[in-house]
């Protein structure tokens, strides 16, 4: 790891303004990212400005229409609200998916989504669900947010607060991990909305990111059933494909997840 | 360079460190703490877990900085004086470790593991709680069988307190 400063914040604004003090600042929530990067020589920030121990940025919180995730509240805890639980029991699920249990212990949904891995499983609930993800400066939608590979619609300095998911009257998630990184090989997350619109989003597949899956949406809004999806084809273009899994296999478990999800959301 | 005060089992100290300092350099290096180990160095392989304020974590992903002020615990702060703690006692037994590598993330793990399910524990549950820690010696079978042992023994334990 090259040299840099780091520095412990205990306010958002406290943050903004050592991140506009200059040089190559980055953040760092539970840097379950950031850190292994730094290892790597990836990234070299002039300055680390810890969010972890920010109050108001931890927390999770139901109402009848949301539940809101503050952003520097890390896994284990949303897998183990019961606030969430009750609210969208997928999202706590898939919550208690994210890596293993000492990774839970620090890994944040904020860090998670600023970083936009392509195989990160928060993604998939965010755009699945129609989330909004709020910031120190404004709020922005899900369907906005993702912009490709670690791409984001964040400025920079700019600082995810809390995530606000919208309560579903369905929701499932459906991961088949790599067995040794415990990322989403490809992951599907499905939801129903209470006005009956049908969103479903892909983590790990694409080259770009995580997306919505049209065919799968349009079968499931004709039929919410996982043999609907029996005689769906996913088309591979986009698709990635490594030493891991072709774009065809991932084309299938796209499917294959999604009906899973189906199942599980029941 | 940064001062960093934290409490390492039980006795508070005070570290001058560069801040690129990882917690578990930190514990071997300048505490000589070397029952910490650095197996993978990408969090994946456990060897390096010890306890921040009583979870659980990979001390080779975390900066020393982001420790300060935590209650810190490692392999060498689970025992009173020389009886080994249970889950220790629990590996000894059940012959839970060949090289001896992974064991005290194995260990400090465990103890989590115990700790967040009480005793209500499985084989089945103890081997999906221990996917973050490998142990190339294939010696699973016997640090399940240990863990549930220790479970039991902790149990007991508590209650006699």
């Amino acid at each position: 790891m090259y040299e840099t400063i780091y520095h412990r914040a205990s306010s958002v604004d406290e943050a903004a303004a050592l991140f506009a003090k200059g040089g190559e600042p980055k953040y760092l929530a539970g840097g379950h990212t950031l850190i292994p990067v730094m290892k790597q020589r990836l990234a070299s920030p002039s300055d680390v400005i810890d969010l972890g121990k920010i109050k108001e940025l931890i927390g999770v919180d139901a109402t009848a229409d949301a539940l809101t995730i503050k952003a520097a509240t890390p896994h284990c805890d949303v897998a183990q609200s019961s606030a969430a639980q009750k609210a969208i029991p997928a999202v706590a699920y898939l919550a208690s998916l994210i890596g293993d249990p000492a990774v839970r212990h620090r890994g944040t949904i904020g860090g998670s989504l600023a970083n936009n891995d392509p195989a990160a499983d928060y993604p998939a609930a965010v755009l699945a669900l129609g989330a909004t993800i709020k910031t120190n400066k404004r709020t922005i939608a899900a369907d906005d947010f993702f912009q490709g590979l670690f791409s984001t619609a964040l400025e920079d300095g700019e600082i995810i607060t809390a995530v606000s998911f919208p309560i579903p009257a369905k929701a499932g998630y459906a991961k088949f991990p790599h067995p040794a990184s415990r990322f989403a090989l490809t992951g599907v997350f499905v939801a129903k909305t209470k006005d009956g619109d049908v969103r479903v989003a892909a983590t790990g597949a694409s080259q770009s990111g995580v997306m919505r899956v049209g065919p799968i949406e349009a079968a499931l809004k004709a039929n919410w059933s996982a043999a609907a999806l029996d005689g769906v084809q996913i088309p591979s273009a986009g698709l990635l494909s490594d030493i891991h899994g072709s774009a065809d296999y991932r084309a299938n478990l796209i499917k294959v997840m999604a009906q899973r999800a189906v199942t599980a959301a029941g | 360079m940064s001062t960093v005060k934290l409490t390492v089992n039980g006795k508070a100290v005070s570290v001058d460190v560069e801040d690129r300092t990882l917690l578990v350099h930190l514990l071997r290096e300048n505490l000589n703490l070397t029952g910490t180990h650095v197996g993978c160095d990408t969090s994946q392989c456990g060897a390096c877990v010890v306890h921040i304020d009583g979870r659980a974590v990979k001390s080779c992903t975390v900066l020393a900085g982001q420790a300060a002020g935590s209650n810190v615990t490692t392999i060498e702060g689970i025992s009173k004086g020389d009886e080994l703690h249970p889950m220790q006692a629990a590996f000894r037994d059940n012959h839970g470790l060949q090289c001896g590598y992974c064991t005290p993330g194995m260990i400090m793990s465990a103890i989590d593991i115990v700790q967040r399910y009480g005793g209500e524990l499985d084989e089945a549950t103890v081997r999906h709680e221990l996917e973050g820690n490998i142990c190339r010696c294939t010696g699973y079978h016997n640090i399940v069988k240990a863990v549930l042992d220790a479970a039991g023994r902790m149990k007991v334990a508590q209650a006699a307190e």
